[in-house]
């Protein structure tokens, strides 16, 4: 019997990732961030949702992923975290997709650690690979390794 | 109505409201403990407080009431209907009791003995059913007749809700209760008609109501929520001149700020509950330490956040302790110092502008301050010679430093390792600041100022680098705006930028560097500024680079004071601090962050961190760093003579430049050539004056300040001599004023220091050219290089030596004396000061011995201190000789004997 998993599906540098769909609390378009210095350079700032002070988290910062084009403003999806909310500033947001259990894969061996370490495992789409981020992993952001 | 009692009223109509309900429950389930003891406690108490207020009528029934309880809870009688609505029935006679109490405030006449007996019969456990009919036979037959009907009717009234229920049940085992309660229904209903409201409800209790602290919190939180909305608004609406929002808009601010204000007032306790434990903290200590000591609260009802209150309870504990066990002393001590024999402590709140400050103050013997040196030296938190340098405010400052405890012993009172840093931490936490006052022998005073509420603070908008940050209020002292051509100027000291702030020097932080963020004027990525500043660290022409003109946030973090510079301030708004998220909290340089106006997110700054941050120093190791900047910046200690003449300025001139003070009658001063002069120890002395305006007295006598020079002696007419002062100098130079080598504060006082080579040589030029006489006998056109880095003593020095006839090259460090040797440039002798920054005179020496250049070349040193150790030790590093600095006569003596000995030599 196969069971379905729920994801928001953003793309970072042409990779597909999935956010597991419960965790999502807003998609945002760009937004006016502020920045924070001497922060760790995965923090791309903060920002205000509706009164609540976000802290935005440069995906492909924290990926080790060369910056976006300057003019390419992207898009962010906002989860919750320890009670605390934070923007994942992504390229583009696509679709939520209902994914079957049976094309769900560990990560391959061979995977980039940085990418492993917050990565849960594979889905096999038709045409693409999609990446299940670990959203509380992404967020652990050692300070060591900013620094 | 006094607190105590309508503290009282309150708490027992509270009280008694449970028990109505408590009670009901307990007769549908008798054997539940838990609720038996919750009963007994509410009325155990409700008679603990009778008696201790002194209400005999009220103790009496509450007292019977919980002998009742007291059986039944020990198992030996049963709850039955009657025992229950027996105590139901005190407790409307403890509410009509309480009712009087609340409107006369005191108990009303009369005897409850009727009902306290029922309730002891029922507490014996006998007559149950007979005593029932009493309930309503006794009741109309009470003295106090009204009162009577009044209580019936709560009995029915309390009853009323479970009306139904309880009249079933209580048909079953006593008919009669039912009758009774029956009875009592119409009188109720007449009492109710009677109109005595005041029975069923308590008005002083109905004024207040419990609610729980997290509520209030919660409150708080939407209430900054709100004042942030409302300044989102009020930003917007203020770019557009005729809005139809601005009236509404307005009228929704002025209700914001009266919510917050009033939401802050729920919040707010009076201090006098955090010293509540005091005066027996303080007894006991006496008690236990054999000192008389009296505790004197002042402003107790002062209110402040309980948030704060919290917080600084335990310092106040800790400082008041403080006080008992080091600050007062024995009554033996005291009356041999001839104070009085019981030692006072005196807590003081009182609220100023948005803060409060609470002092507590001693008058015991002070602040010990060799025990302080003692102990810093023995932790090794300075040593000896760094705290020679220190003022005593300074050392005194010690006490707060982290394992620091003044008391020789570790007694149960104090010295528990918990020392004066964590009261100090504790403060700072909540943004406040903590300064100490002492004098031996007459006590000391701790003065801590903080801030109303931790919800809401003011901040001031600064930017810096194109980002814009928050600098809470409470910490900025002023701002200065210094510019390429304003009355402030950034300085540098040894490339460390610093500001010349009235007498002060103020260390300088860059937020811009502070933070790494890029210049305002470039689009440069902040990574290349960083390089660039690595190159430069901070360099005051870096920090001033971009743009000329800047601000300086003057902040002041415990005692130590300094100025962060930014590009821009704008306003002050009011924000609500909130927590930056946990991947943030490293960074010490922020408290939180929060919601601007225009809907911004801003980083809020903290004081203490930055204070820490630069320079990696405590705020202590700062102050020393800013006293010695200080020293630096100005001189050693001079003695300066004070004077005034032809303006109301005082002028000052180094005592060691003047010979004698005389007071020359002015018959003596004659005229010669149109110039003043006198006779004066057998020769003729030349008189000038301080400007050519100046008038000299034709009568009376005139004060002369006379300047020797050998043979040759000079007088400087002057109106009055006001005073000698020995004081650190810090001269601000002036090069434009003839006569003038600056001004100075002196004694408190804006002071002209005057430039006695100046009016020497005016003396000496005019007259007789005299100088052409002095170049035969001294210098004669030597060349003479002087290397000191005060700018003071090379302003003094190099007129008198040019006087004198050298040809006076002055440098400011060995470096740049160096680097002229390095360009051949020759000198027939040097004089150098000892202490300098970067390569001090002893290593200049030494490195000129090595030279092939200046090998030969005389070297003499110049120095404040003269003791024989040091010209051992100037002497084996090359120096010919060495003069005091103020020894102006010594030093041109020396100096012609050096260069007649070379010449000699040669």
């Amino acid at each position: 019997m196969s069971h379905n998993s729920d994801f928001v599906t953003v793309t970072v540098a042409r990779q597909l990732f999935g956010i597991p769909v419960l965790t999502v609390q807003d998609i945002l378009g760009p937004q006016r961030i502020t920045r924070i210095p001497l922060a760790p350079p995965e923090v791309a700032g903060a920002l205000n949702l509706r009164g609540r002070i976000v802290t935005a988290i440069d995906v492909r910062s924290r990926l080790r992923l060369p910056p976006r084009k300057p003019g390419d403003e992207g898009m962010a999806v906002v989860v919750e975290h320890d009670q605390e909310l934070y923007s994942l500033l992504i390229d583009s947001v696509g679709d939520v997709l209902s994914l079957p259990d049976s094309a769900f894969e560990r990560n391959p061996a061979t995977m980039d650690p940085v990418w492993r370490e917050v990565s849960v495992g594979i889905y096999r789409l038709k045409d693409e690979l999609m990446m299940v981020l670990d959203v509380d992993r992404l967020l652990t952001i050692d300070r060591a390794m900013a620094a | 109505m006094d607190d105590l009692l309508s503290e009282f009223l309150t708490e027992t109509a509270e009280s008694l409201a449970v028990l109505d309900v408590e009670l009901i429950r307990l007769e549908q389930t008798p054997d539940d403990p838990d609720l038996l003891s919750s009963i007994f406690r509410l009325v155990h108490t409700i008679k603990g407080t009778c008696g201790f207020l002194g209400l005999p009528r009220l103790e009496a029934v509450a007292h019977a009431s919980e002998n009742v309880l007291g059986k039944i809870r020990d198992g030996a009688i049963a709850v039955t209907p009657v025992a229950i609505s027996t105590i139901l029935e005190s407790l409307d006679q403890i509410k009509w009791i309480l009712a009087e109490l609340e409107a006369n405030e005191t108990e009303p006449d009369g005897d409850d003995s009727a009902l306290i007996e029922r309730l002891n019969a029922i507490a014996e456990g006998n007559a149950v059913e007979e005593q029932a009919p009493v309930t309503a036979a006794a009741g109309p037959a009470e003295p106090a007749a009204p009162a009577v009907a009044d209580e019936e009717a709560v009995v029915a009234l309390a009853v009323e809700e479970t009306d139904e229920a309880d009249a079933a049940e209580v048909e079953d085992e006593a008919p009669v209760a039912v009758q009774a309660a029956a009875a009592a229904d119409a009188p109720q209903r007449q009492a109710r008609a009677d109109g005595h409201p005041e029975v069923k409800e308590s008005a002083v209790a109905n004024q207040t109501i419990r609610v729980s602290v997290d509520l209030l919190e919660n409150l708080m939180t939407l209430v900054s929520e709100l004042v942030l909305t409302r300044n989102q608004l009020l930003q917007m609406v203020r770019n557009q001149t005729d809005s139809e929002f601005n009236v509404p808009l307005q009228r929704l601010s002025h209700v914001t700020s009266e919510l917050q204000e009033n939401v802050m007032k729920t919040r707010m306790q009076p201090i006098g509950n955090a010293w509540a434990k005091l005066p027996r903290i303080v007894r006991d200590l006496a008690v236990e330490l054999g000192k008389k000591i009296e505790l004197e609260m002042i402003g107790a009802d002062t209110e402040l956040d309980r948030q704060v209150l919290e917080l600084i309870k335990d310092p106040l504990t800790h400082m008041v302790r403080n006080s008992a066990d080091h600050g007062l002393e024995t009554p033996d001590v005291r009356l041999a110092a001839g104070k009085r024999e019981t030692g006072t402590i005196v807590l003081r709140a009182f609220h100023e502008g948005g803060h409060i400050i609470i002092e507590i103050s001693d008058d015991g013997r002070g602040l010990d301050l060799a025990r302080i040196r003692q102990k810093v030296i023995a932790n090794g938190l300075a040593t000896e010679a760094e705290l020679d340098a220190m003022t005593d405010q300074q050392i005194q400052q010690f006490i707060f430093k982290p394992g620091f405890s003044t008391a020789q012993a570790v007694t149960s009172v104090s010295g528990r390792g918990v020392g004066m840093d964590v009261v100090r931490t504790n403060i700072e936490k909540i943004g406040g600041t903590i300064e100490l006052q002492s004098v031996p022998g007459r006590g000391s005073r701790f003065t801590i100022k903080i801030p109303l509420t931790l919800a809401i603070v003011s901040a001031l908008i600064v930017e810096a680098g194109g980002e814009k940050f928050a600098m809470p209020q409470l910490s900025v002292v002023e701002l200065v705006r210094v510019s390429a051509n304003s009355e402030h100027r950034i300085e540098t000291l040894n490339s460390a930028p610093v500001l010349r702030l009235r007498n002060r020097i103020l260390p300088l932080i860059s937020l811009r560097d502070l933070l790494r963020l890029k210049s305002a004027n470039d689009d440069e990525p902040p990574a290349e500024v960083a390089k660039g500043d690595a190159a430069a660290p901070g360099n005051g022409t870096a920090l001033l680079h971009g743009s000329s003109e800047h601000f300086i946030v003057v902040t002041k973090v415990g005692t130590y004071d300094f100025g962060i510079v930014v590009d821009r301030v704008f306003d002050t708004e009011e924000i609500v601090v909130k927590p930056v998220a946990p991947i943030l909290r490293h960074i010490s340089m922020f408290s939180g962050n929060t919601i601007l106006g225009d809907g911004s997110v801003i980083m809020i700054l903290d004081p203490n961190g930055i204070a820490s941050a630069t320079g990696e120093i405590t705020p202590e190791a700062a102050a020393e760093t800013t006293a010695r900047v200080r020293e630096r910046g100005s001189d050693d200690t001079v003695a300066m003579l004070v004077f005034k003449a032809g303006d109301d300025t005082p002028k000052a001139v180094p005592l060691a430049l003047i010979a004698r003070l005389e007071e020359i009658p002015a018959d003596k001063i004659e005229w010669s050539s149109g110039r003043p002069m006198v006779q004066y120890r057998g020769k003729l002395m030349p008189i000038v004056t301080i400007s050519d305006d100046y008038r000299i007295r034709t009568e009376g006598t005139q004060a002369v300040l006379v300047f020797s020079d050998e043979d040759h002696t000079m007088g400087l007419a002057v109106d009055v001599i006001v005073d000698i002062v020995e004081d650190r100098m810090n001269i601000e130079l002036s090069a434009e004023r003839p006569g003038y080598v600056g001004s100075a504060v002196i004694a408190g006082k804006a002071t002209d220091v005057i430039d006695a080579g100046y009016f020497l040589a005016k003396a000496f030029e005019d007259w007789f050219t005299a100088a052409h006489r002095l170049d035969e006998a001294r210098g004669r056109g030597r060349h003479l290089l002087l290397v000191d880095d005060s700018p003071f003593f090379r302003n003094m020095l190099t007129p008198l030596l040019s006087a004198a006839g050298y040809t006076v090259t002055s440098v400011e460090s060995a470096k740049e004396a160096l680097a002229l040797c390095e360009q051949g440039a020759m000198f027939d002798v040097i004089v150098s000061d000892i202490e300098m920054p970067g390569m001090n005179g002893l290593e200049f020496a030494e490195v000129v011995r090595e030279t092939p250049q200046w090998r030969e070349t005389p070297i003499v040193a110049l120095s404040s201190h003269t003791n024989q150790r040091d010209i051992e030790r100037a002497k084996t590093v090359g120096f010919n000789d060495y003069v005091a600095k103020t020894d102006r006569e010594g030093l041109l003596l020396t100096l012609s004997e050096t260069v007649t000995a070379m010449r000699g030599a040669a």
